[in-house]
């Protein structure tokens, strides 16, 4: 351990509960609003490839492509053109989400096995009750599933957007500042928090689908 | 168990009152229907083609669409409820084109009953039975009130499968679920498709049973497709037997069919044992029972013994208190005790349901290597002894030869 | 735009320890041990719980709970401890700073699809096919090695690509604790203000084409590796591809 100042400063981080408090709002903010915008594109994606699967493959190849661009590589690029706005973050953040939700919102539509579809149709729903009440509720549990792994993804890489600037806030804010400062306790408790903000994430979004989706679990938990 | 069906969708009419010709049922006719797909061959899945298909199924009767597959059997049974369009021709439901008919509107007044079942994943068995009452707008106690109705009419108990999620339940008790989905609204005509093709055999023989039995009071039209030539004389009142290339190769009754096969494609299809098969025309309930020297449990022995004595079988047939039959027991097992007890059956011999054919009857009381089945009523409580030598008599009788080849031996 | 092509056409951006070969050849090599190490982790677990469904529940639960943690807190949260082992453990601080940081939190993230996509490949195998197997006398490595591998190998090597894709991608933030690789453009371009922009973008556009190259080179060895038999079928089912970063779902 380094002489004079302890790994963790205790007396900092008592003295500035506010800023933590902040730095952890704004990351939320920062998770929520490319997950929202995702969603959305997702969706009208997934319901046009549903109508028209030949657009399949070159949608996941092109979210694919949009996934594969290093985030660091995507805010440095739209740094020069956004300059220190919002934006500059929020749209990589944006394109990373594409890819997992489009293919599991995908997914979901097509897990619905086709005799119930069958059924469905034979019983005389209109497509649309055929929608509502039977793809979209059965289309629920993998897309959930997509949204936390897209919620993971997004708030992992919302750290390092920060990397590029103090512009954008955040939890990356407290890496970055630390590193330079050489304050451990600065940068370990911008990392700990992210990895929690992550994992509760992940956690609620388990939860959601499990009580979501009642049928699935039924079996699980012996009712029957 | 058949519970009284208040008639939610009919006020003022219960299905007690239906007889076999007189409920809700419709006519369903097929008027040159064909059905042609472009080139598509060589996929999975793709459906039969049908040619000029005309045949009429007379108001509450079930009408099996037999056939190799790929025959175009199901086709014909979807162009019903217009899952399938076809490219030309009619079909006629009490003399109105189907085709005229709302399409939304149709299908909810066509029970439909699949293979695979597609019971909703996410909905509980209430919620599925009771679909399309909710479609047609049934208020939600009614819908509950229907729903408890029918499982207990397919013979499952509300209280234990109303909660419970498809993927609870058993095969068997899906297919009733499925059963019970398609009879929600009373539907006049009801198309099944297989509908116990996924099952074992014996659960499939009971479900055979118990679809009978309520076939006798709901009295519906009903389209019944299977690959199998036994379920389709035991199913039947009309059978159409379909060949390769969607055409009927004989429409008629199931002894017409075995008697008389109107082509060399019938008579394979229908198979070599076609004599032994016009046993699946009779049931249990055509063979007049024997009776048996019975005792309860409890029973002092001595009358029981007083019984065998006048009697040339030398085995006891032992009841509980309900009259269900526990099992045999020889003379020489009762000689030194005082009282029956439940320990002393045997319980070697099937129980056999008055809907089962004869063959399968026959089947059983090979396969259990036993001279005589127990023959019991819904309740399990006897009715009477079936033997082997029986169900000979009765062949006889009829003049059925298990060597009968060419439907000489008709009367 | 210009001033991009002006950097990538001036030599010097090209030779010696800080020209574009010694960084991607950094880039690469990060890479390359990482997945491999974690492979090698975290295969056998995937295949050992997806083959006989055992431990599967914590296995899965840890390796998703290992998705949530973000590489750049692994980088931070590594780095006083490696630093301060250096002494201990007699490596030198260098080491400590810049490598083991980098190449831990480049191990954690390649371990979960990996694993999880081990298992989930595996426990997709139809159960029949698997009884069959067994019931013709395969031993249990054999319908390992004959039947579930040659089955579940697309699934599995679309976990692989994924750590590669993922690893690749999120190495550019070695540079920030002074590791080599591409980033390093990224962020010395960062550091020299409006005159390092084109340096910036330049890294920017080589880290991508370098990760969508190894994506495709991997999306097509897939392709390769899936028998034919299991093309075919999925072709007649009309099946769409399993979502690879979900199967856990």
């Amino acid at each position: 351990m380094q002489e004079g100042r302890p790994l963790i400063d205790w007396v900092w981080i008592s003295s500035n509960p506010d800023d933590i408090l902040e730095r952890v709002l704004q990351h939320i903010q920062l998770t929520a609003l490319p997950l929202v915008l995702g969603f959305l594109i997702s969706l009208a994606l997934a319901i046009w490839a549903l109508r028209q699967p030949r657009i399949y493959t070159p949608v996941i190849a092109l979210t694919g492509l949009l996934y594969t661009v290093p985030s660091l590589a995507a805010f440095a690029v739209l740094r020069p053109i956004f300059g220190l706005s919002l934006l500059t973050a929020i749209i990589p953040l944006t394109t990373y989400t594409l890819l997992i939700l489009f293919r599991n919102i995908v997914a979901g539509f097509q897990s619905v096995p086709p005799d119930v579809l069958e059924a469905a149709e034979a019983m005389g729903y209109t497509r649309r009750q055929r929608l509502w009440r039977v793809q979209i509720p059965l289309a629920v549990p993998l897309t959930i599933a997509g949204v936390r792994l897209a919620a993971v993804t997004v708030i992992g890489l919302a750290t390092v957007a920060s990397i590029l600037g103090d512009a954008f806030g955040g939890l990356g804010q407290f890496i970055t500042e630390g590193l330079q400062q050489l304050f451990p306790t600065k940068y370990l408790m911008g990392a700990a928090l992210s990895v929690a903000l992550a994992y509760l994430a992940h956690v609620l979004f388990v939860r959601l689908e499990k009580a979501v989706t009642p049928w699935a679990t039924a079996r699980a938990r012996g009712i029957g | 168990m058949v519970a009284p069906v208040g008639r939610a969708a009919n006020p003022g009419r219960t299905l007690n009152r239906v007889t076999s010709h007189g409920g809700n049922a419709a006519t369903v006719e097929f008027d040159h229907v064909t059905k042609h797909y472009d080139a598509v061959e060589g996929k999975n899945g793709t459906p039969g083609a049908v040619n000029g298909l005309s045949l009429k199924v007379p108001a509450g009767k079930i009408c099996v669409l037999v056939g190799p597959s790929g025959c175009g059997k199901t086709t014909s049974l979807k162009m019903v409820n217009r899952l399938i369009e076809p490219t030309s021709g009619r079909i006629l439901l009490d003399g109105v084109d189907a085709s005229s008919r709302d399409v939304i509107e149709l299908r909810r007044g066509i029970g439909y009953v699949i293979q695979q079942v597609g019971l909703f994943p996410h909905q509980t068995i209430e919620e599925n039975v009771a679909t399309v009452p909710r479609l047609l707008g049934w208020d939600q106690s009614r819908r509950m009130t229907r729903a408890s109705e029918l499982m207990a009419l397919v013979g499952l108990d509300p209280g234990k499968y109303a909660r419970r999620y498809p993927s609870q339940l058993s095969g068997g008790e899906r297919q009733r679920v499925g059963v019970a989905r398609a009879l929600a609204a009373d539907p006049p005509i009801m198309l099944m498709d297989e509908p116990f093709g996924a099952v074992d055999p014996i659960v499939r023989e009971r479900l055979q049973n118990e679809f009978l039995r309520l076939q006798e009071d709901l009295a519906k039209t009903i389209l019944f497709v299977t690959h199998d030539i036994d379920e389709a004389i035991k199913m039947g009142d009309l059978v159409a037997v379909f060949q390769l290339g969607g055409t009927v190769a004989q429409f008629g009754t199931p002894a017409e069919i075995l008697s008389q096969p109107a082509s060399d494609f019938v008579t394979r299809f229908v198979g070599s044992d076609r004599g032994l098969k016009r046993l699946s025309l009779f049931r249990v309930s055509d063979v007049a029972l024997e009776t048996v020297p019975t005792a309860r449990v409890g029973d002092p022995v001595a009358p029981a013994l007083a019984k065998l004595a006048s009697h040339p079988f030398e085995y006891l047939l032992i009841l509980d208190h309900e009259n269900r039959p526990l099992g045999w027991a020889h003379r020489e097992r009762l000689l030194l005790i005082e009282k029956i007890t439940p320990d002393l059956a045997n319980p070697s011999s099937p129980v056999l349901d008055r809907r089962t054919t004869l063959k399968d009857a026959l089947s059983q009381l090979l396969e259990a290597d036993v001279q005589a089945g127990l023959v019991a009523d819904r309740n399990g409580a006897l009715r009477g002894v079936l033997t082997v030598d029986r169900i000979a008599d009765f062949a006889r009788l009829q003049s059925i030869s298990p060597l009968a080849q060419d439907g000489l031996d008709e009367d | 735009m210009s001033e991009v092509i002006a950097w990538f056409s001036d030599p010097s951006n090209w030779q010696g320890s800080t020209g574009v070969p010694v960084r991607l050849w950094e880039h690469v090599w990060i890479s390359a041990v990482s997945v491999a190490v974690a492979t090698v982790i975290a295969l056998p677990v995937g295949l050992y719980t997806g083959h006989t469904g055992r431990f599967a529940g914590v296995a899965i639960n840890l390796a998703n709970i290992g998705r949530a943690i973000p590489s750049y807190a692994v980088l931070v949260m590594v780095l006083p401890i490696s630093l301060s082992l250096a002494p201990v453990l007699g490596y030198s601080p260098n080491l400590g700073l810049s490598f083991i940081p980098t190449f831990t939190a480049m191990v954690l993230l390649a371990i979960p699809p990996i694993l999880v996509n081990a298992h989930a490949g595996l426990q997709a195998v139809d159960r029949d096919l698997i009884e069959a197997a067994r019931a013709m006398g395969l031993k249990e490595r054999e319908i390992l090695g004959q039947v579930e591998l040659p089955i579940a190998m697309t699934v599995i090597v679309g976990g692989f690509r994924t750590a590669v894709l993922n690893v690749i991608a999120t190495a550019t933030i070695g540079a920030i604790v002074s590791f080599g690789g591409l980033g390093r453009f990224i962020i010395d371009g960062r550091l020299r203000g409006v005159a390092g922009i084109p340096e910036l973008i330049s890294g920017a556009i080589l880290v991508t084409v370098l990760a969508v190259t190894v994506d495709l080179l991997l999306g097509g060895l897939q392709r390769r590796i899936t028998p034919d038999g299991v093309k075919i079928a999925e072709g007649q089912s009309f099946e769409l591809p399993k979502p690879a970063l979900s199967p856990a779902s």
